[in-house]
């Protein structure tokens, strides 16, 4: 084993988290704000800038409060639920291209694992239903379950038109086969299913069942509290950037854009600021619907995905098969 | 064969949207409901009993503290009652403000209705807007009588003041404003795809369930069936206005929820038209006695509150205590229907219901 190697990956490992620490202080910050000024209101004020702080004062709120453990709860499936269900989420940063050559590390089946790593924190959602002992939990928990296993088939039809025309896995090869037309432009249908099944996999209105305030006080996490509940915040925000980041590296070109100088030292920040610009865009439409729309129930979720979103993405694989064959045949 | 057990769900009495202190027990079939029973009485304060031990016109507070998302209808409704009681004569003029009152008081209290209903289903941009919106009507209120929530403006033969002079542009301005805003919010919500996927074909009350439940108000006019005693037997000065009643069709959540924006629609109207035609003179009856004896007897007086029919059942034995005031609250006979409406549906439905049915505990438990 090459020791640098580990000493690079233990780098890039604190500097991921680092990086989903300050991005989830912003979009905590960022979420309040958008759903202030949709609401007429204007949001955080106090703490800071435009109570740009305020965030990082919530933080230091909850970690000095007391972790309660509910009575008969399973202890170690209580405490370790939030574990699980962050991990998964700090992992699937891994294969995240933020910018040419700023990634951790290009998988050639990069996507496969971006797709699959995700579906661990199901566990950790059923641990935390399970074991907070409480009935609401427990039916936040399994109504996950049921969602997260049901939306990811969509999600994973719904990029295979997008391998089949980049004709790689890797995230960075898909990236770069986008140099000359964004795939948005020739899977709209694609895109859109991913987008939605998104919506639901990391639980945002009009999908987010889990944790339906109205009916179930605040689902699997119903019992937590202080730095164990903030985990779980964390990990939902980090899922919904890691979320949006796939998004774009796979529909909107990833770190493309224009003016951007080649060969210059400082190329690589722009690919980046155009990266950060296009995901924030994705964000900021999740936060819209957010506060626009109600929530659907339970089995009109799974209808939507079993008999809407899974055909549609049948289709579009199979159109998109069709258009290459098209194209082989009319340049060759 | 796999083994399943029901599963009992204390729903309330602390819940984000059980609408105050409401506990239902649900049992669950998975997620579907066999079962529901609500349990009420976690407000109550014994209104009815407290009004015996007192003078009649210190009731007038203490009906505000009933269906605390309306006060006025209630202080109308009791002041209505008594005066019938002793046979006085309110002025015009009293007569129209008691009116102007009462229905912007129905749009409040149908704002909160309506975006309570938004927010059970997950919209919760739809709740503060509509919130926004009751506020205005609120600073009419503080306007007239110095009161936010409890106003305690009604007297027996009037009401304790005149409206001051920007109350008429006030107003005006108030509703020039909030009638776009009413087809906003049929477009954010009962127009929205979601929503209609929530509410219609939810909960459906029949004809025959709401009227042996003794259903009234929107949750009556949503099933299909025009009552409305302002129309049917008008109280106060009802007859000279002109107004519709809105009416649903299947009885489901969504019908009650239009009904309710509709009705605001045609308060904005009735508002309007008492503006217009607001006559001059005094605000108060001449010769009412500082100390109300009325004669030995008893009176039942029923008005359209926003929830339907309010009614005071007063019994008088000449004293200057009410001998018995029984409360025929609206909220009561709507939330009997629980367990008729939500059987079958799911968990997710029953906050959608409950919310169609829009029951204040104060009124509830009194």
């Amino acid at each position: 084993m090459n020791f640098s190697f580990l000493y690079l990956m233990g780098v890039a490992g604190v500097g991921i988290f680092i990086f989903i620490a300050l991005s989830v202080l912003i979009l905590v910050w960022l979420e309040r704000k958008v759903a202030g000024h949709i609401q007429s209101r204007m949001g955080p004020m106090r703490v800071g800038w435009h109570g740009l702080v305020q965030t990082l004062a919530d933080m230091v709120k909850l970690i000095s409060k007391e972790s309660i453990l509910p009575a008969k709860a399973d202890k170690w499936l209580f405490f370790l639920a939030p574990f699980v269900v962050f991990i998964p989420a700090y992992l699937s940063y891994m294969v995240i291209p933020f910018a040419p050559k700023l990634i951790i590390r290009d998988f050639n089946i990069g996507l496969l694992y971006f797709l699959a790593i995700p579906s661990i924190s199901v566990v950790g959602i059923i641990m935390a239903g399970w074991g907070s002992n409480n009935k609401y939990a427990l039916l936040g928990g399994l109504r996950s379950a049921a969602q997260i296993i049901s939306y990811e088939i969509p999600r994973a039809l719904s990029v295979v038109g997008v391998v089949m025309l980049a004709g790689s896995m890797s995230t960075v090869t898909i990236v770069k086969s986008q140099s000359s037309i964004w795939f948005i432009l020739l899977q709209p249908l694609g895109f859109l299913i991913y987008f939605i099944s998104t919506l639901a996999e990391v639980n945002r209105i009009p999908f987010d069942l889990p944790e339906a305030e109205s009916e179930l006080v605040a689902g699997f996490h119903t019992e937590y509290s202080g730095i164990k509940w903030s985990i779980f915040m964390m990990s939902e925000y980090a899922n919904v950037f890691a979320g949006c980041a796939l998004c774009v590296v796979l529909f909107l070109g990833g770190w493309h854009g224009f003016l951007i100088p080649k060969g210059e030292p400082w190329s690589s920040v722009v690919s980046l600021i155009w990266f950060m610009v296009k995901t924030l865009i994705l964000i900021f439409l999740m936060m819209w619907l957010r506060w626009t729309l109600p929530r659907f129930r339970v089995d009109q979720l799974m209808d939507l995905s079993w008999k809407v979103f899974l055909p549609l993405a049948l289709i579009n694989i199979g159109l998109t098969g069709l258009f290459i064959l098209g194209a082989l045949k009319l340049f060759s | 064969m796999i083994r399943t057990e029901e599963l009992q769900l204390n729903m309330g009495p602390q819940h984000p949207s059980t609408h105050g202190v409401l506990r239902i027990v649900l049992r669950l079939d998975g997620e579907v409901i066999v079962e529901a029973i609500p349990h009420i009485g976690y407000l109550h304060r014994g209104i009815e009993k407290i009004a015996e031990n007192r003078t009649y016109t210190q009731v007038i507070p203490l009906t505000d503290r009933l269906d605390y998302v309306s006060s006025m209808m209630n202080n109308f409704a009791y002041v209505l009652a008594v005066e019938e009681l002793m046979g006085i004569e309110v002025p015009e003029r009293a007569s129209f403000i008691r009116i102007i009152m009462a229905e912007l008081q129905r749009i409040a209290s149908h704002l909160i209705a309506f975006g309570t209903g938004g927010l059970d289903a997950g919209a919760m941009t739809v709740f503060l807007y509509c919130f926004r919106e009751r506020e205005r009507i609120l600073e009419l209120f503080e306007m007239v009588c110095g009161a936010r929530l409890t106003y305690n403006y009604f007297r027996f033969g009037g009401v304790s003041q005149d409206f001051p002079k920007e109350f008429a542009e006030s107003a005006r301005n108030f509703i020039k404003y909030m009638r776009p805003k009413l087809d906003e919010y049929e477009d954010l919500l009962l127009n929205n795809y979601i929503f209609q996927k929530r509410t219609k074909g939810v909960g459906v009350l029949k004809k025959k369930d709401a009227l042996s439940y003794g259903a009234s108000g929107p949750v009556l006019r949503g099933s299909g069936i025009k009552r409305d005693i302002r129309k049917e037997k008008p109280y106060s000065l009802y007859d000279r206005f002109d107004f519709e009643i809105p009416v649903g069709k299947n009885g489901d959540t969504w019908d009650r929820t239009w009904v309710r924006l509709e009705e605001m629609r045609q308060s904005l109207n009735i508002v309007e038209q008492a503006l217009d035609g607001l006559p001059s003179g005094k605000v108060k009856a001449w010769g009412v006695p500082r100390m109300i004896k009325p004669p030995p007897g008893e009176v039942y007086r029923p008005i359209e509150s926003t929830r339907g029919e309010l009614g005071f059942y007063i019994v008088s034995d000449g004293s200057a205590r009410p001998y018995r005031m029984k409360v025929r609250s609206p909220a009561f006979s709507n939330l009997s229907l629980i367990p008729v409406v939500i059987k079958g549906h799911q968990i997710a439905d029953v906050v959608v219901i409950l919310g169609s049915l829009d029951p204040v505990f104060g009124e509830v438990d009194r």
